[in-house]
């Protein structure tokens, strides 16, 4: 697999993220989620990172880095469903995830771009 | 304290990261590390491997299982003959960097885990060894 899906659900784009990705597939992914950010018009993107047993300085990277460049092209990034033992790593680590929003589920994390939605409209 | 060499991989490839942490995470439920402990080890072994290929040119990582009285332990060995480190005591400040990294892998991986040990010698190349314990007296 060479490339990760990106579904569309309304306004919003998802990406769920199902497998320990080399680094080459996470660059790829940021250049396509651009892509589609535009040609989609999507407002808000949901990355789904449930299935990572790890985030490293690398991926931690790749997400603030989606999360800036959707907000460049006026979309919200979500990350959903980081498991309680990634978090806690992170945070060990240093990564600074400030600039991300996250929710627990993907469910959540339509809520919350569904409601940063209505209050820019 | 007997050491089990358990295996040594290769890491010349961004394929290779990946056998590594998947390898690390074998190793660690097999010694009864808990979920957090786990996610720490391989996340550290995930910064040095990178590292290894990225500023090393590449080299190899021994795994070795320690067994002592009471306790196992889990030692990642990570070795390349590249540049090497010309300040360590630099390259080990978070978000220290000659990439286009986070400058989190060295400082990061070393709160991740119980021992760190670093060597390195210009030209020569840098070794890296991480251990992480797990008591069997709970
Ligand atoms: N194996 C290595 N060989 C040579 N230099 C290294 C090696 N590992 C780390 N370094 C140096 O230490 C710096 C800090 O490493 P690290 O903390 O992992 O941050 P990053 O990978 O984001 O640069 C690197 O930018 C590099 O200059
Ligand atoms: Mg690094």
């Amino acid at each position: 697999m060479d490339r990760i899906p990106i579904l569309r659900m309304g306004a919003f784009l998802l990406v769920t993220i199902q497998v320990d990705m080399h680094d080459r597939l996470a660059e790829t992914l940021q250049e396509d989620l651009a892509e589609r950010v535009v040609s989609d018009e999507a407002r808000g993107v949901l990355i789904d990172i449930s299935s990572l047993e790890i985030v490293d300085s690398f991926i931690g990277r790749m997400l603030g880095r989606i999360a800036m460049i959707s907000a460049t092209l006026d979309a919200r990034t979500v990350v959903v469903g980081m498991r309680p033992a990634v978090a806690i790593t992170l945070v060990e680590l240093g990564i600074p995830l400030e600039g991300i929003l996250t929710a627990l589920d993907v469910e959540k994390g339509m809520e919350m771009l569904e409601k940063s939605l209505d209050q820019w409209d | 304290m007997s050491v089990e060499q358990y295996e040594i991989l290769p890491i010349t490839a961004e394929e290779d990261l990946v056998r590594v942490r998947r390898a690390t995470r074998v190793l660690c439920i097999k010694l009864g590390f808990n979920l957090v402990e786990q996610t720490k080890m391989i996340t550290a072994a995930s910064e040095l491997a990178r590292n290894t290929l990225v500023f090393g040119g590449g080299g190899e990582v021994q795994i070795q299982v320690l067994l002592e009285p009471g306790c196992a332990g889990l030692r990642l060995i990570f070795e390349d003959n590249g540049p090497g480190i010309p300040n360590i005591e630099l390259a080990m400040k978070d978000g220290y960097t000659t990439g286009n990294g986070l400058g989190l892998g060295l400082s990061g991986s070393k709160r991740l885990v119980n021992e760190f040990d670093i060597s390195s010698q210009i030209g020569k190349g840098t070794r890296v060894s991480i251990t992480r314990w797990k008591s069997n007296i709970t």
